[in-house]
This record gives structure tokens, sequence and C-alpha cells, in this order.
């Protein structure tokens, strides 16, 4: 019998309704993985009790006949979602000791389904990076390593991405088997392009943002990480939901997203923007967007030559928008109500001295950049102006749209970097994101799936994007484009005791 | 015709606005499902919302939204069917959020003119600039330790609507009369319940004096005044300090003051330098915030007679004085009891009202408040009910007793609540002429109340 | 635009974040970087268009004037660094 952590999502839980072995049996196989990985750093907390807890009810769930899609699976929960009475800090230190009374809605949608918790995964502080390189609790190392010239794997290590890179490098780890990400300018796509997985950031408002830990909330998103488009489809069903606490979740029903997986994109209208083809991109993502672009033709879709005219101003806007939000949304970690407090000889002193020792450097950065374009003589030069170029980006889109069904473009500029290799440059890892970033500031749905390797052997993916409430089309064209590449490689173990 | 002051070196003209905080009148608070109860115990009406959790969201309350626009029809203020929510961003101990949801550039409500009466009968119309909806703040309490602040989030995110008025008051009885008539306004609306001593109602008080005629001086600004007569305190206090400054050569600063109700004078809380930097931007959790003229039109019609409309109608239509109708509408609940009254009145009688008007106006006015006033009692638990006051004035029309028989009777009445037919009835009050003998009746009568008094 | 010393010192303390003599020219080269990078959206014109207000056109919903949360006093101060007596405290203010 192969081993149960290999089996995909939609394959657990067959086998798990059929009887085939329990989720306890699942639950206790990946605590077991997840103490092998521990040197992968992709949990900062393992909740085992909890989970073996959640699976017990999960089995009786299924003894019971009420299971759902997500009953007895178990997964991993990005540390930037709220779960009560459990460590919740956003990979921060100011959040130190964190266990919130509440619930975030996200979480308690997959709990509500039967889903177990295996514990709460590493990230970039506040989601704040393209590399997990800025946790508190130190990088986490991407599973999978480079192949040298003469074809031996590389020793040294690599970034999963982030901001979700906890997640990645424990679904690519086999440390779960689906984990949440939260994508605010690409941290579910493109670390689940530097891990080889499927990572899939909804339409805005279809995800509760309540309970999730703000970074900018124009932008926030959930969404889950998967081996497969079908087990991204599964879990997305579960997550999604309206939330009367989130004032911008939107009242629709959430479609069976696992009926749009027809495996048909005949006819299909797929657009391919010209400005994605940046100079000084890696000839290799070129290839792999042709080659992407060759297999929808072969399945049967229509390529269609489309301009995106306000790209480039994308993820400078961004670089606005965000840290404005930020800046504000991070005023509430003052050492007053929770978290790290660091004594000073006044209110404002401890304020400070809390605020200085409980942010990391590039999180500090950016309330600094946040509150400086929202200062006085500044607001219309920076943010207004930026909030101008994002409607602009999002007209792009819309006119695109009148055209195509779905466009396909590179995931990342890149396949994933050594550790260290661009933390010291900013705008160098900001660049990550040029791919993601102007779909999440229209709020569209995308999706990010394993397509090939780079030439020394690293995960590549491509990304797709849709209409705003769209995410079947997006799930399927996905799924025909998965299906096509029929990416099956696997990292090579070098973690845990060889 | 303005009022100038007197300096040494000349005349001054004062300058004043007021930025007035009312309290909105609803169950729960303006973004959380929390409690607006005054008084409980120390952070027992706070939800994960109002304390400023991570990953708490704002949903707005449309009762707030409702009073807000009842108070913008009420001052006869422009409605925006649009407008806006956004944070202002600072630094404190009670504002757990690190922002106040404000509104800034687009407020729920526009500009509109106030018309007050002043002592001497003569009118003044006072700008409203806008109105708009904003969340208090909790309270921090200095005095309970010796090195620790206490912070008490029941007040926070409490709606509160900031009324702004235009620089358009000449002197503290102008400022006077415009407060008291907004808190008239937001009374009779039903949206603030106008309790100064619960901070209901609070001002920030905007002074700066001028030579006659010439540009805007500078001005200072007194925090959270929290009653009339410390803010025309203020405002004297002010004008003297920046004449006397000004006079002596220095000038004024833009700066924040706060008053000191001991001492009657305010001090400097924090000058323009350290001013704050608020970076104002729309709120992200929220979106902007939109209703149709049909909304507006039904809150319209939901408003009771405003105070105004009422008083005119007093006049006209009963003949009462300008100054009779003026303090009868001060409070909605004086002008109820006193058509009421009247109303009985021309029943009992079978006369006009216009010929009783008057008389039942001074009788409410002089009689029944004072005796109220002594008792320390309000209108709405009144010993005497508006019958038995029409029944007291009827028996005076109609001849039964005197004018100084009915003191005697109303007397009686505050202190047995007995109907004054009764009275006279069993004292055998009618046309008896010896007063001594009725004297004596009376303070047998008192005697045997004593109990009640 | 680009800041200096002076203007890092002050954003600094706007946000509440202390930092250091030492710090602040390393920060003015990382900021000025960032801000110089941005500067290419001055090259867009933006003439009449307007600010994005939300990225999906939904109606803000209203909430009924009902209590329906609070009373979890022990809850809300159960993270607190410091609580007295059922408050929150923080260093003296002097007023
Ligand atoms: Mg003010
Ligand atoms: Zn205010």
């Amino acid at each position: 019998m192969t081993k149960l952590t290999e089996l995909t999502l939609a394959e657990a839980r067959d086998g798990l309704v059929k009887g085939d072995f329990t989720s306890r049996e699942l639950t206790e196989q990946y605590l077991a993985n997840m103490e092998q990985g521990r040197e992968l750093n992709s949990y900062i907390v393992e909740t085992a009790d909890i989970a073996l807890d959640m699976a017990d009810k999960a089995d009786g769930m299924i003894r019971g006949g009420n299971a759902t899609g997500m009953t007895g699976i178990p997964i991993a929960v990005k540390d930037l979602y709220c779960t009560k009475d459990v460590h919740s800090c956003s990979a921060s230190h100011i959040l130190n000791g964190f266990k919130p009374k509440y619930e975030s809605t996200v979480t308690a949608n997959l709990w509500q389904d039967g889903a177990v918790m295996l514990g709460k995964t590493n990230m970039d502080e506040f989601a704040m990076g393209s590399s997990n390189e800025t946790s508190y609790y130190g990088p986490t190392l991407n599973p999978w390593r480079a192949a040298k010239e003469n074809g031996e794997q590389e020793t040294k290590n690599y970034v999963p991405g982030g901001s979700s890179g906890g997640s990645v490098a424990a679904v690519a780890g086999g440390l779960a088997i689906a984990a949440t990400g939260t994508d605010t300018g690409g941290s579910i796509r493109q670390p689940a392009a530097f891990t080889g997985l499927v990572g899939f950031k909804p339409t805005y408002g279809r995800c509760s943002r309540w309970g999730m830990i703000a970074f900018a909330s124009s932008l926030d998103q959930a969404g889950p990480i998967t081996k497969t488009v079908r087990d991204a489809a599964i879990m997305m069903e579960s997550m999604a939901s309206y939330d009367v606490k989130d004032s911008t979740s939107v009242e629709r029903t959430v479609p069976n997203y696992e009926h749009a997986l027809t495996g048909d994109v005949r006819g299909l209208k797929i657009g391919i923007p010209k400005e994605y083809r940046m100079d000084g991109m890696p000839e290799e993502i070129e290839t792999l967007w042709q080659q992407g672009i060759a297999w929808m033709k072969a399945a049967g879709a229509e390529i269609i030559d489309i301009s995106l005219p306000h790209t480039k101003y994308a993820l400078p806007t961004y670089y606005i928008v965000a840290p404005a939000e930020a800046s504000s949304n991070l005023a509430r970690y003052d050492g007053v109500k929770y978290g790290l407090r660091v004594e000073g000889d006044s209110l404002d002193g401890m304020y400070k001295n809390t605020r200085a020792e409980g942010f990391g450097h590039e999180v500090k950065r950016r309330i600094l950049i946040g509150t400086y374009v929202l200062s006085a003589g500044y607001y219309d030069a920076y943010y207004l102006k930026a909030q101008k170029i994002r409607t602009l980006i999002a007209q792009d889109f819309a006119k695109a749209y009148e055209k195509v069904d779905v466009i396909l473009t590179p995931t990342a500029p890149s396949a994933a970097f050594a550790l260290g290799e661009k933390s010291d440059d900013p705008i160098a890892m900001y660049l990550n994101d040029i791919f993601t970033v102007p779909a999440s500031l229209s709020g569209l749905p995308a999706i990010s799936v394993p397509a090939g390797l780079s030439k020394d052997a690293m995960p590549l993916g491509l990304q797709i994007i849709g209409r705003a409430f769209d995410e079947e089309t997006v799930l399927r064209a996905a799924h025909a484009l998965e299906h096509a590449a029929s990416f099956t490689t696997k990292p090579k173990v070098w973690w845990g005791e060889k | 015709m303005a009022k100038y002051i007197q300096g040494a070196t000349g005349e001054w003209e004062v300058v004043i606005g007021l930025e007035i905080h009312a309290q909105v009148t609803s169950e729960a608070k303006l973004f959380s499902g929390s409690s607006t109860k005054f008084g409980s115990e120390p952070n027992t009406q706070v939800s994960f919302v109002c304390s400023a959790m991570p990953g708490m969201l704002p949903v707005i309350n449309e009762e707030c939204i409702r009073q807000a626009v009842r108070t913008g029809l009420a001052m006869g203020c422009k409605i925006n069917l649009r407008s806006v929510f956004d944070r202002k961003n600072y630094f404190y101990a009670d504002l757990p959020q690190g922002y106040q949801i404000s509104q800034f550039k687009d407020p729920i409500v526009g500009e509109g003119v106030i018309e007050v009466t002043l002592e001497d009968g003569s009118t003044k119309v006072i700008g409203v600039e806008r109105l708009h909806l904003e969340q208090d703040a909790g309270k921090s309490m200095h005095d309970q330790h010796p090195n620790q602040t206490y912070v008490d989030l029941n007040r926070s995110g409490v709606a509160l609507m900031e009324i702004v008025s235009m620089p358009d008051m000449r002197s503290a009885e102008e400022a006077g009369a415009y407060f008291r008539k907004i808190r008239t306004l937001v009374r009779y609306a039903g949206t603030c319940d106008g309790n100064m001593d619960q901070g209901s109602m609070r001002a920030d008080v905007n002074v700066s004096v001028r030579r006659p005629g010439a540009e805007l001086g500078i001005r200072s600004e007194t925090k959270n005044v929290n009653s009339i007569r410390f803010m025309m305190q203020v405002i004297e206090f002010e004008t003297r300090r920046q004449i006397d400054l000004l006079e002596d050569g220095g000038e004024v600063l833009q700066e924040t003051r706060q008053f000191d109700p001991a001492s009657g004078t305010t001090s400097s809380l924090r000058s323009k330098e350290e001013a704050h930097d608020y970076r104002y931007f729309p709120d992200p959790d929220l979106l902007p915030l939109e209703f149709t003229q049909e909304f507006v039109d039904e809150l319209a019609k939901s408003l009771p007679e405003l105070p105004d409309v009422k008083k005119d109608r007093l006049i006209t239509d009963f003949g009462v004085t300008e100054y009779n109708a003026g303090v009868l509408v001060a409070e909605k609940d004086n002008a109820d009891y006193f058509e009421e009254l009247l109303q009985d009145l021309a029943q009992k009688t079978g006369k006009d009202k216009v010929k009783l008007a008057t008389q039942a106006a001074n009788w409410v006015i002089v009689d029944l408040f004072g005796a109220l006033k002594k008792a320390g009692k309000s209108i709405t638990d009144s010993p005497v009910s508006t019958a038995h006051g029409a029944e007291l004035l009827a028996l005076q029309v109609d001849g039964t007793i005197s004018g100084r028989i009915a003191k005697d009777v109303f007397e009686i009445m505050l202190e047995t609540g007995n109907n004054p037919e009764q009275i006279v009835e069993e004292k055998g009050m009618k046309q008896v002429s010896d007063t001594g003998a009725i004297e004596a009746m009376i303070d047998e009568i008192l005697a045997d109340n004593q109990d009640k008094v | 635009m680009s800041v200096d010393k002076k203007t890092v010192a002050k954003i600094a303390d706007l946000a509440r974040i202390a930092v250091g003599e030492d710090e602040l020219e390393p920060l003015v080269g990382e900021l000025n970087n960032i801000l110089d990078w941005i500067e290419q959206l001055s090259e867009v014109n933006t003439d009449g268009v307007a600010p994005m207000t939300s990225v999906v056109a939904v109606d803000l919903p209203w909430r009924t004037d009902k209590v329906t949360d609070g009373g979890y006093r022990d809850e809300l101060l159960a993270n607190a660094p410091n609580s007295e007596h059922g408050f929150f405290t923080v260093p003296k203010v002097i007023e």
C-alpha cells in the first residue's frame, strides 16, 4: 500500500469515505513526517493533540455518513489566521505569545467541515516578503534543491517563496496534505510556483477576512495551497463563504468548484498579455510560457493576444497602497492589549521601544514608507495617485475580458533562488511579484499551476487569471493546463535522518 | 450689530467656532455589537472589535446612520447621499486601533444654518459647516495608581456626531445660545440625550480675536468642554488672554488648550509644532456609505414638529408672546405640557384658545416651572397633571376663585396632588373673603402633610 | 521626492518606532531607493481618473442596532501584558 501521505486530498477523501483508512491513521503519518521534517522549519507550532482529537471527531463524522470534501483531511494553517487558544502571531515578535480567544471565519469553515489542524506554518513577518526570510521564527527551507551541472543535488538551501513559505514547504515536503495561505500581492501563487504546487487566490471578497491578521486590507485574500487543481477546488469550496462580520465580503452562493473541472476548454478564449514579456526575463520562463500556450491551443482553446498597458506600473503602485494600509493596520500593536511590551520612560517611550523591538526590519521599512506616503503634503502625490493608477490597471483587465475568458501568464519571473541571495536588495525581492500583483490590485481570481522545471531542475509555474467571481472558469482552465503539463516530479528528500 | 470689546489700545472683536461632539442615541456601538450603556463595570461593554484584536473588522450600525441623517434634517442641513469613512491615525492609550474611524473629506451631513434668539430678543443666524459620524475613544484614568494609567474601553467605538459650526459667533452669549439650540434640536430629534454631565455632549471651543473688520486672528482650540457655563468661561478667559497678549506686543499661538473648571482658566496642551499629522485615508475595511433620497425623505417624515415651527405656531395661532413661546419650546416636554393644558382649558371653559393662551403660558412658566424648580423636579414628573392645571385655571376664568386664592390652591395641589375643584369644595374656598381664615386653613393642611414636604 | 535624516526621524516618530541615530543614515538610503523606484508613477497621466475605492462592486452592509457582543472582559484581558482591576494599564500619562 502506498504511503498515505503521498495521496492527494481528493484521493484521501475518497479513501476515508470508502473506509480504506481512518483520519487518525492519516493524521498520525503526517505527524510523523512533521517530526522528520522539522529541519525545513515549515511549522512554527505543531498541534499534534488537537490534530488527533479533530481526526477522531472526523472519523465519527465519516462513520455517521456526514463527511464533506474536507472531513478528516490533515492541513497546515498559516500563522496569520487566528485560531482559538493557539499561537497566532503572523510570524512577528510583536504578537509574542498571542493566543486569540476567537477563530477566524475561514478556519472555522474548515473545522466545521471536519478538516484536521496539524499546526501553524511559518511565513514572512505579517506576510511582508517573497522568500519567507523575514519571519521572526527564522527562514523556512524549500524542500526542493537545484541540480548541479553533473546532475547531483545542490547542498545549499533555497527559499520556498513567500509570504506563505511555511505552508508550501509543508505541502511540498509531505508534512501536510494541503495548507491555507493568504495572498496580498502573490503570497500564495509565487511560493506555490517555487515548490511545484497549486496555489489559488480567489476573487477579493470570496473568503472572509475576519480573523485574518491584516496586512493590506484592500488586497488580503485567503486561498488554498494544494498538490492538484482538484484539491484546490475542494478546499476552496470549504474556505469560501459570505460573512456578515466582514463588510468587504460578498454575498454570493459558493458553487461546487469540483464540478467545474470538466477537462473541456474547447473554444475557451485565453488572453496572452504582451506586457508580461519583460526584458531581462530568463529564457526558460519565456519558453515555459510558450509551452503553456501550445498546450492550451492543443486542448482546443483559442489564443488571443491582448494588451494590459499599465502592467509595468502595478508593482510600484502596490508598494504605495500596501505599505500605506499596513502602516495603519499595524498601529494596534502598541504593547497594551496583547503581545510584546517593552517598557519605557513614558507612554510614547513604551510604544517606541515595543515597536522597535517587536517589528523586523522589512516590516519597519514598510511602515515607514506607508507613514510617509500618507503624511501631510505627500498624500496626493503618492497614495491618491496610486489609487488612480489602480483604477487604470483594473480597467485594463475589464477591457481584456471583453475579448477573453481567462489570461495566461508566468507566475514568477524566476525559479526559487538561494537563501540570502536577495535578502539585502528589497527591490530585487519585490520584483518576484511582478506577474502576480496586477491581479491582486484588481481583486481578480488567479491560480498558479506547476508546469515544468528550470534548467537546474527547480519547479516553475504558470498563472491563470480570471474574471471577478468566475473561479470556475479559472479552475477549469487550470485543470486542463495541469493535465497537459502532467507535472509529477517530487523533491528528493534531503532532510531528516538520511 | 457687532459687540466690540474695549482693549487698552482700542476695540477688538472675538470670533468663535464650535465643534460639538454629541453621542448618538443607540443600543449598540457604531461598528460593533457591544452596548453603549453608561456607567457599567470597566471593559464589560467591549468586544474583540472595539478592543482592536488582530483580524477584527468594523460593520456599521444602521441606526447610527439614521440618527445622523435625522440630526442633519433637524438642523436644516444638506444630507450627502454618499459619504466616506476615513481613518484618523494617531497613538493614544484609549485608542486601541491606533486610529479613529471618522469622516474627513466626505461627511454624511453638509452645510446648513441655525437661528438663535439672544437675551435682547434679537436673532442671529449661525452657519453649520458639517456633521460627521465617528468613533468615541475609551477612557484613561490617571489618578487610580501612582505610576500607571488605567484604560477602560467601554466608550471605545460608541457613535459620536461631530457638529462643526462656521466661525460665526461673536460673543459667549451667542455661543451659549447656539449650543443650547443644537441641544434642543438633537433632543427633539431623539438622536442624542443631550446629557452633559454624562459627557453626551461636549464642545471643542475655537476662539480668536481681531481688530473689527480685520483678517481672522490666530485661534486657540480648547478641548472637551462639558458644560455651557464652562464654555462661556472659556470664551471670556481666552478673549481676555489673547487681547492682553496682543496688546503687550505678543502673539497668539495656534494651539490646543484645556480648561480647568477650578480656576476658570485654560492652559496649553499641545502647540502647533507638536501637532499631529493624522494621515487620513479612506478605511479599506469599509466601503463608501450610500443611501437614497427616499431613505432621507422617510426619516424626514418621522421627525416631530421642530422648535422653530412650534414657536411660530404658538405665536401666530394662540398669540403667545415671543418670549414665552421661546421658553416653552426649548424643551419638547414643556411645549407638549402647555398645549395639552391649553386644550383641556379650552374644553372646560368653552372659550377660544387665543383668549386663554397668555394666562395659561404665564401660569406654566411662572407658577409651575417655579414650583418644579424649587422641588428639583422635571415637567415629566410634575405632581400637577395638565388636567388639574387646566381645572385650576378654569376656576379662575369662570370667577369661582380669585388669582390670589388660586395660588393657595396650587400650593395645596403640589402638596396633596388632589384636584383643585375638590380642594376648593372641601375647604369651602368659594367666595371666601376672610383671607385670615384661609391662611390658617393652609397652615393646617401644610402641617398635615409635613411628611410629604 | 526623497527623504533626509530629519524626515526619516519625523516619520519614525509618527509611527512610534524608536530609531537610533546610527540607524537613520542607512534607512535614508533604503527609503530613497524605494521612493526613486516608485517615482516612475509620475509619468502616468491620471487626469480625470477616479481613485479605486473598492475592487468589487458591493454595497456597504448595515448592521441592525442590537447588542450582540461584549461582556467577556476576562477574554479581552487574557493576552494583555499588564492589567489591573479589570483595566488595561499603560505607563502613567501626565496631563
Ligand atoms: Mg475637534
Ligand atoms: Zn471629533
